[in-house]
């Protein structure tokens, strides 16, 4: 019987009642008295000399408040980079500034330097109209090879547009090249993980909210992570005193990574509205949000594999060019490192790896970590290359990489890019993906295919990914400028009904049921009692927020943790209420017993205690039922996974359609099977996406081609199939008390690579093998062109 | 300009500009947020909304089009109880919804689509979705939702 509550209970979802019924609470929905709008002034250049801004008509407009430009916020420090990288060569990375408005200088369309103040959107939109701004067209650059030869200069101080050329590890640096120059067989590929929108369904928003009698400010805004706003907010851009300062983040209609970062347009708000002395809102459209939400990937790459003949990985090596666009945005120079060349080693015992990346600036809007963030470039670059090796060498793909598997027993495993990968069972992944996938079965799909005038394609991956974003001992010495680990506080109300304040914030995974769910097997007291609280400041501790799966797996211990301490006191109490010692009392199913009596008292009651404490033991005992607990973990969490997928290509119009997908997950303990399902789900549903459809394109001017949904192609259920995921071949994480390692993320690293092998496979069928690789998206374009290039 | 329509069975009326969007009208002046925005070009279903009984975008007519119409919105989906309707429950059951951004008009599109098509099929599902997107599901639990609203054994379809 499955169970019905508690931890690996499929238990529905408290959130959908309001979600369903229109009782969502988004930033947007938020309406405050007396409040005003703002609207902001775009660049429609994407590299520009600010000569002038004549605001003095649209000052004199109706209903305009106020208007801002960049001088206004000249002497604020801007928005900084979470973390610290050093070249190769020991020089610090180049760390432009990015103002909260455009100041002297606009570097990519969507850059904004102007924002109108009215009493309606429309008498903002109709003010910003008439601002007369003077700005000279600069040359752009767009191109990361064309930036690096010296093309313009986005940031005038910065004469070669490189944020730093890093190497990892650098140590490994000669004997990897060594290695590839003495192997047996290399192969090399060179490959683009294409740039994304990460197109979460609600924009970006925020409405601030100043106080004048208290000093204090109020932003409500769309985040992964309000504490870290706030702190980014009070200790860099803007020096609000951080007691001084709430943000609120209500209900969020989806991140994807986008909305983990500090914006400008947060800092405006705030700003404007101690100007005024009134609330001002801003709501982005759409097409502000495909200007200026922070795109994802964008890396050029060239990897190479060595091998011997047999397929035994001797080293990889990869060139990475990677795009931070205009500004660097909080994680953005975490991304393309550490949470790239970390993983380059895979779920393979390969003796050499070596990683450079080098990170340009350009003309566009700043790219950062977007679902996966760095992993779904490692998982692509590597599982592409293998796939092109197997085929040079006649091998079968899936066996080769069964061959170079590191074993059960091997673990923990240090992997030769440096991290310690604490379990897992890569082969149980193969052998159940084998299973659901009906490898067997394949050919005679393939024939039945044919015979209807189309290529099938099997294509398969495997992934190793790090979550958990912690522990603060690692990341500081990967350059973390802040602390990662996670707090909750448990509040027992005196009537036995709990609030869990977590630092973790839902944008959509479902926190209120699986937080829940874990308190409730902890205290054995019904889900209905237990309210998780998130998404404010002034409510919750402090909390780094929701994204490289890190709320059940740091977010997670650290309630259980602040769980346990209210066990600990609670049992003392219960020691005192039945007059015995604390060791003799034992907890179970919400009932404290004195061991081997009947003798007990309900969690209800020993709540009842707490809060009036009378004939009480003030002396050794305090009052009260609340306790807190900070998370920091000893080690990233390691899923994998193994996914498998076929695919028809029309080989008269180069259509690919996805015909089946499997994905095999190892997760560690799972809290909600059907919340995790639905998160692997989501990810294959993007990974897809950028496969086979997603690409934000800019021209050589630096106009976004694609910044509406008209040009850019988000998918829609009829491009997608039904998926069949599996979490069965679960090894539990072995240092977090849940056992957990995290989802979110793995189906947008393990399909891309997936889709586009089997898409490759599929044209081999048909002869077409001068074809080894298609750089995604895979458009019926691209296929066309590379089946009729012979 | 004055108008007055229905929603959801109650008499309402505004004063709006000419260029105000049903959408607008809807969140702004009846402070009925349930109806969302997501995109600005009529693409993203975020919106939809039932007009005399048809799903419609509401961020693609004015307010002023709607004069006199009954209009339908997530709010007035639910039981006269308050429990959730078909639809809503089946979404519910199913994990159809993730965020809830893109819900609010993946049921009205549901309940325009189960209106005239009974027992729809699977391709018939996501052909009717193609006007609304979600970036959380990647839709699977979605159609399944829908089948499983209009009757249809969902045992098939992989678990959760
Ligand atoms: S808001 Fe109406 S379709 Fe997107
Ligand atoms: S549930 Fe988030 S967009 Fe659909």
């Amino acid at each position: 019987m499955p169970k019905d509550s508690g931890i690996g209970a499929s238990t529905k979802r408290v959130e959908d009642q309001r979600f369903l019924t229109g009782k969502g609470r988004y930033t947007s929905d938020i309406n405050l008295v007396n409040q005003t709008h703002a609207v902001f002034l775009r660049s429609d250049v994407a590299h520009g000399r600010i000569k002038s801004i004549d605001t003095t008509a649209a000052a004199a407009m109706p209903g305009v408040l106020a208007i801002f430009t960049g001088e206004d916020f000249a002497e604020v420090g801007g928005n900084p980079a979470g973390w610290a990288i050093t070249s190769r060569d020991g020089e610090p990375m180049k760390e432009p500034k990015r103002p909260v408005l455009a100041h002297g200088k606009v570097r990519h369309v969507g850059d904004a330097y102007a924002a109108v103040i009215a009493e309606t959107v429309e008498q903002a939109c109709d003010a910003a109209d008439a601002i007369v701004a003077e700005i000279e067209e600069l040359p752009a650059v767009v191109d990361m090879s064309a930036a690096l030869a010296g093309g313009p200069f986005v940031h005038d101080e910065i004469e070669t547009n490189q944020c730093f050329d890093w190497g990892w590890i650098e140590d490994n640096r000669a004997a990897t090249d060594a290695a590839i120059k003495n192997a047996p067989h290399v192969t090399t590929l060179e490959l683009i993980n294409n740039r994304l929108v990460p197109n979460a369904i609600e924009t970006r928003a925020s409405t601030a909210d100043y106080d004048p009698g208290t000093g204090e400010y109020t932003l409500y805004t769309t985040s992964q992570n309000p504490h870290l706003t706030r702190l980014l907010i009070s200790a860099f851009v803007m020096g609000i005193a951080e007691n001084k300062l709430r943000v609120v983040s209500p209900d969020v209609g989806g991140g994807f990574g986008s909305k983990i970062y500090h914006y400008g347009e947060e800092a405006l708000v705030l700003a404007a509205s101690k100007k005024l002395c009134r609330p001002v809102k801003w709501t982005a459209t759409r097409s502000e949000s495909f200007l200026t939400d922070a795109h994802g990937r964008d890396h050029v790459t060239k990897i190479e594999l060595a091998c011997e003949k047999d397929g035994t990985f001797i080293a990889f090596r990869t060139d990475t060019m990677a795009n931070v666009g205009a500004y660097l945005s909080n994680f953005s120079t975490a991304t393309p490192t550490f949470l790239h060349g970390t993983l380059m080693a895979g779920n393979y015992t390969v003796p050499h790896v070596y990683v450079n990346v080098k990170t340009v600036f350009t003309n566009t809007a700043p790219v950062d970590a977007y679902r996966g963030a760095g992993r779904p470039e490692a998982t692509f670059s590597l599982e592409r290359v293998i796939d092109k090796c197997a085929h040079e060498l006649g091998l079968d793909a899936m066996e080769m990489r069964r061959k170079n598997f590191i074993k059960p027993e091997q673990f923990p495993y240090v992997s030769a890019a440096g991290l310690e990968y604490d379990t897992g069972n890569y082969d149980a992944l193969v052998d159940k993906l084998n299973e659901l996938a009906d490898f067997k079965g394949f050919e005679a799909r393939r024939r039945l295919s044919e015979a209807d005038g189309k290529l099938r394609g099997l294509g398969i991956n495997t992934y190793i990914e790090a979550c958990g974003l912690a522990p603060s001992n690692l990341t500081g010495v990967l350059g973390s400028r802040v602390g990662y680990y996670d707090a909750a506080t448990v509040r027992v109300n005196a009537t036995g009904n709990l609030s869990v304040m977590v630092g973790a914030q839902s944008t959509g995974q479902g926190h209120e049921t699986a937080f829940a769910q874990v308190v409730s097997e902890m205290l054995g007291i019904d889900q209905s009692s237990i309210d998780i609280v998130h998404g404010d400041t002034a409510k919750i501790p402090f909390g780094m927020g929701s994204y490289g799966s890190r709320s059940i797996a740091v977010c997670g211990p650290a309630v259980v943790r602040a769980t346990e301490k209210i066990i600990n006191k609670a049992t003392k109490i219960a020691a005192h209420m039945l007059e015995t010692a604390e060791a003799d009392i034992e907890f179970k199913d919400g009932q404290f017993s004195v061991a081997g009596t009947d003798k007990s008292v309900s969690f209800g009651e020993v709540a009842f205690k707490a809060y009036v404490p009378q004939n009480y033991p003030v002396e050794d005992l305090e009052p009260g039922l609340e306790e807190t607990a900070f998370y920091d973990p000893g080690n990233f969490t390691y899923p994998a996974g193994a996914y498998a997928c076929e695919v028809e290509v029309d080989p008269e119009t180069g259509k690919v359609t996805v015909e089946n997908f499997t994905a095999v997950d190892d997760f560690g303990n799972v809290v909600n099977p059907m919340i995790v399902t639905g998160q692997v789900h989501g990810g294959i549903g993007q990974g897809i996406g950028q496969a086979l459809l997603e690409n934000c394109s800019y021209d050589d001017n630096g106009q976004l081609l694609s910044a509406s949904y008209m040009d850019y192609a988000m998918p829609r259920a009829s491009d997608l199939p039904f998926y069949t995921v599996d979490h069965s071949c679960n090894t539990p994480c072995t240092h977090n008390p849940l056992g957990v390692k995290g989802c979110g993320e793995a189906g947008a690293i393990g399909s891309p690579p997936t889709i586009v092998n089997a898409v490759i496979n599929a044209l081999h069928s048909a002869g077409h093998t001068h074809v080894t690789h298609i750089d995604m998206p895979v458009s019926p374009a691209r296929v066309w062109a590379a089946i009729n290039a012979q | 300009m004055k108008i007055s329509m229905t929603v959801n069975g109650e008499a309402v009326s505004g004063e709006v500009e000419g260029r105000t969007l049903l959408v607008d009208f809807l969140r702004n002046d009846l402070k009925m947020t349930g109806t969302h925005i997501g995109c600005d070009t009529s693409q993203c279903g975020a919106c939809t909304v039932h007009v005399n009984g048809m799903s419609v975008k509401s961020c693609s007519i004015l307010a002023a089009e709607a004069d006199g119409a009954y209009v339908a919105t997530i709010e007035g989906q639910a039981n006269e109880d308050g429990s959730l309707n078909v639809i809503q429950q089946a979404f519910q059951d199913h994990h159809g919804l993730q965020c809830g951004f893109c819900t609010p008009g993946m049921v009205m599109a549901a309940t325009e689509l189960l209106k005239h098509n009974k027992k729809p099929t699977v391709a018939e599902i996501r052909h009717h979705l193609d006007g609304n997107i979600c970036r959380c599901t990647g839709y699977h639990n979605i159609v399944k939702s829908i089948m499983a609203a209009s009757g249809q054994d969902v045992s098939s379809i992989a678990a959760e």
